[in-house]
């Protein structure tokens, strides 16, 4: 028992003792003062006669009693490994250039108390299918939807696309079923097009997407690729190995996708690790939709990135957002009443701030698909990333008071 | 010495300092029961009458203390429509849970015609979306000197009066433009916004002869906010609310810097001078270069969002269209949800319309957003069928398929449990498109003939009419 649980156990009786004796001697017991917090109401032990002063009525002091404010700067045992994405000529790729994501120390944008080691990344996206997709979603690609290679070449070259996800829906049997070799020439059209690294996504079942990856990675041998994604269905289905071990030997990276669920991200991170190094290895913890249980998936990145800045190894690796699932959500693309405009304008709004939750919770890279939730996500990540900070202009501050605003009704 | 956080406060401990009578009062079956209840903050120290007698008021006085948040709790407004903020006991989310939803308040200003200003507070106080079965809806009316003038602003604070009973803000520097606003609204314990290093003698003179609620506003200067807060709280001002400053577009890292500093200065150093409501202002969007509304209604949703995620306690907004003000709404109804506790409706089975033995059987998950979804289609398609509603722990189908909480083995056990097959002849079952990936392994579960029906309910009226009553397999 420990000083607290003794002081609480004794409770009211102590404060009995203590009121009729003065003082009281426990026998036999010691106790560190740290443990101890003692929390007696004021006046308890107020004797009858007043011995304490009388509180007299506030004093009012005419001028600001001087206060200071010393930020804290935690610190943490734990960080977030790097991954890099995508290989140069001189890497054994193919690609402009490379980025690097992860290295997180702290939790992000919160206390800004030092600079971002990477800052987050966007990849735009590619379907390589035609798929149901609301219109507003769909308007700005409308031209390129049935060339991979033109739609990515107009992600980065019109919209300024960092990174590139080549989503390969036709391969899913569901759908066209579509063979890995044309899955790999798909691949391989994108890969020509940009010079931007490359997130492959996959179909979702587990022995296609098995098939699928082997084949694109041997294809793109040394570009270090994102293979989009694992899963513990293949585990379970044993073809796991296959793609873990394609990955490691055609020198790429692994998406390993669980569902808001950090005991199976840590099962299938262990799995991976079997064959390859944790440096290559990014987490999907689900992207749910804001309105439909994007608090889960907030709270998840936020409590799997506290765990590894604290010390769990098992979850120090950068993690990815499928922004673009917001548009999952009705009120993102439906049609409403007028005040609450057209999908054109909630639509992106509806993506951005699904991004921006993330980001605050610490997501490394973002899969996104409308042009303006993409611009919206990147002004927020340059001003947050900008280091020192930007310094607010003086006198700007609290103008909305009084100022007459642009918008009035 | 820090205070101890929530979470490592024992109900054990709670329980000491209870009567211990085990009296039931309180509606739990006993004292220990109550305590486990209250560290939770599932159930406030009111709910146990006895407390209130004299014997116990040293008793009730250190539960006050160990049970009070870092971030004390401020009402603005009186009766029925006032609304508490702060009263925060965590940092994040998940290590607890956020009490007192962020009050949004929308701004009016005593520029506007009266007749331009009626409407507006009419179109924000009517403001009202379904949302899993609650209205999401805004909380306040800030109201904002542009003009300086006294009686311009008693004035509008009238006319919103007039129209609506929400609480108000009082926003304006100047100390006498607020008492003329008070004059009107003096009995309504507004939040007056704001003391400043300038004025505060005369706010502070204010918030204690009308028993209102005072902001404390010191721009990117936490030093001057807690000499701000220390002076005032000598004043005898309690009840505080800070605005450390919003500072939209390149600002926001500043901002959203202060907040946190302002939070984890509360909650994790005991700094009892930060212990108070936070006040965001995206309404700052517009105040920017930027003139295009439409553009800063943007601006101002995406920075609403931020704070709301940064521990924002009330925000002062603009935008009232609907497409800018819903995402903000949901946003806030999301975190102030317990993370503890799914959003879940009851598993089981649901009829609707007038079933008969040959109506379609359909299956769903409970979370409570997919179900509610699901009951308007249907419902809204004016169908009569059966639906199955699987407990996948509140996740949405999505969701609970990638989780494997959807399963194939589940959506047997479901189906059995809800005892559909004694109300129907056939044994046809239409799983959410979501889950089509089950459709096989779901067929060989439960023995039924498996359909998979459209990814999202608005189809199920057209799916049905086309493919109910299904022909032979």
């Amino acid at each position: 028992m420990n000083g607290r649980d003794l002081i609480g156990a004794l409770g009211p009786e102590l404060l009995v003792l203590l009121r009729s004796a003065g003082r009281i001697e426990l026998e036999g017991f010691s106790l560190e003062l740290d443990e101890l917090e003692l929390r007696i109401p004021l006046g308890a032990f107020a004797p009858a006669n007043g011995g304490l002063p009388s509180v007299a009525g506030p004093e009012r002091p005419n001028e600001l009693l001087p206060a200071e404010f010393v930020p804290e700067r935690p610190t943490y045992p734990g960080r977030v490994r790097e991954v890099a994405l995508g290989a140069t000529r001189r890497e054994g790729g193919s690609r402009g250039r490379s980025l690097t994501i992860g290295g997180a120390e702290a939790p992000a944008f919160s206390l800004f108390d030092r600079p971002v080691v990477n800052m987050p990344v966007i990849s735009m996206d590619v379907f390589d299918t035609r798929v149901p997709m609301p219109k507003a979603l769909r308007a700005p690609f409308e031209e390129v939807r049935d060339d991979p290679a033109e739609w990515a070449r107009l992600n980065v070259g019109r919209f300024g696309a960092k990174a590139v996800t080549v989503h390969l829906l036709s391969t899913d049997p569901l759908i066209r079923n579509a063979s890995p070799r044309e899955a790999a020439a798909t691949v391989e059209a994108v890969l020509q097009a940009v010079d931007v690294p490359l997130i492959i996504g996959g179909c979702g079942d587990p022995r296609k997407d098995a098939a699928v990856f082997s084949e694109v990675a041997a294809m793109a041998a040394g570009e270090r690729l994102l293979l989009n994604s694992v899963t513990l269905d293949m585990a379970t289905a044993k073809t796991l190995e296959t793609v873990a071990k394609a990955a490691a030997e055609h020198g790429h990276n692994l998406l390993a996708f669980t569902g808001l669920e950090l005991n199976d991200a840590k099962e299938l991170n262990r799995r991976i690790y079997e064959y390859l190094p944790p440096e290559r290895i990014v987490m999907d913890l689900t992207t749910v939709a804001l309105g439909y249980g994007l608090e889960y998936s907030f709270s998840i990145h936020e409590r799997a990135r506290y765990a590894a800045l604290m010390g769990d190894t098992e979850l120090q690796h950068p993690t990815i957002s499928g922004s673009t699932n917001a548009w999952a959500a009705r009120e993102a693309w439906m049609p409403m009443p007028p005040t609450y405009g057209g999908p054109e304008l909630r639509g992106p709004l509806w993506e951005a701030e699904t991004a921006l939750s993330l980001l605050l919770a610490g997501v490394d890279i973002f899969m996104m698909s409308h042009p303006a939730a993409i611009g919206a996500l990147r002004r927020m990540i340059d001003a947050l990333c900008a280091w020192p900070l930007e310094e607010v202009p003086e006198g700007h501050a609290n103008d909305w008071v009084t100022a007459r605003l642009g918008g009035e009704a | 010495m820090a205070k101890r956080s929530i979470t490592e406060t024992s109900p054990i401990e709670v329980y000491r300092l209870l009567p211990r009578t085990n009296c039931a009062e309180c509606g739990e079956p006993n004292c220990m029961a109550f305590a486990t209840r209250l560290v939770n903050r599932e159930l406030a120290l009111e709910a146990c009458p006895p407390l209130a007698r004299a014997e116990y008021t040293e008793a009730a006085e250190a539960l006050e203390a160990l049970l009070a948040p870092p971030v004390r709790a401020v009402r603005i407004g009186e009766g029925e429509c006032a609304v508490t903020v702060g009263g925060k006991y965590v940092v994040q989310r998940h290590e607890f849970t956020y009490h007192n939803p962020t009050a949004c308040a929308i701004a009016v200003d005593d520029a506007a015609p009266p007749d331009a200003l009626r409407q507006r507070v009419r179109t924000a106080a009517d403001f009202s979306y379904n949302y899993i079965g609650r209205d999401l809806r805004v909380d306040a009316v800030a109201v904002r000197s542009t003009t300086g003038d006294r009686d311009r602003f008693r004035a509008a604070v009238e006319t919103v009066m007039g129209e609506c009973a929400l609480p108000l803000l009082l926003c304006s520097p100047d100390p006498a433009v607020l008492r003329a606003g008070l004059e009107a609204a003096g009995s309504r314990r507004p939040l007056l916004h704001a003391a400043d290093r300038t004025n505060w003698r005369e706010m502070a003179a204010l918030a204690l002869e009308f028993g209102c609620p005072l902001a404390v506003s010191a721009p990117d200067d936490l030093a001057g906010l807690r000499s701000l807060v220390r002076t005032l709280r000598a004043w005898g001002v309690e009840d505080l609310v800070l605005d450390p400053g919003t500072f939209p577009g390149p600002g926001l890292a500043r901002t959203l810097r202060n907040f946190a500093r302002c939070r984890n200065a509360a909650i994790r150093a005991d700094d009892d001078l930060l212990g108070y409501p936070l006040l965001g202002a995206p309404i700052a969007a517009f105040a920017g270069e930027e003139l295009d509304p439409v553009r800063c209604a943007f601006d101002e949703a995406v920075t609403a969002s931020a704070l709301l995620s940064r521990y924002a306690d009330i925000l002062v907004l603009q935008g009232i269209e609907g497409w800018s003000l819903l995402p903000t709404l949901f946003w806030r109804f999301n975190l102030y949800t317990d993370p503890r506790k799914p959003v879940a409706v009851e598993a089981g089975l649901r009829e609707f319309g007038s079933p008969d033995r040959n109506a379609p059987v359909l299956i769903t998950a409970n979370y409570a957003l997919t179900y509610f979804t699901v009951e308007s289609d249907i419902k809204a398609a004016n169908l009569s069928c059966y639906l199955v509603v699987e407990d996948t722990g509140g996740l949405s189908v999505e969701s609970a398929v990638a989780g494997r909480y959807f399963s194939a083995a589940g959506i047997a056990e479901a189906v059995a449990a809800s005892g559909v097959a004694e109300r129907v002849d056939h044994r046809v079952l239409v799983i959410p498109g979501l889950a089509a990936r089950l459709s096989g392994e779901a067929a060989e579960a439960t023995g039924w003939r498996v359909l998979v029906g459209p990814k999202d309910s608005s189809g199920l009226g057209p799916y049905l009419k086309e493919r109910w009553p299904p022909g032979p397999a």
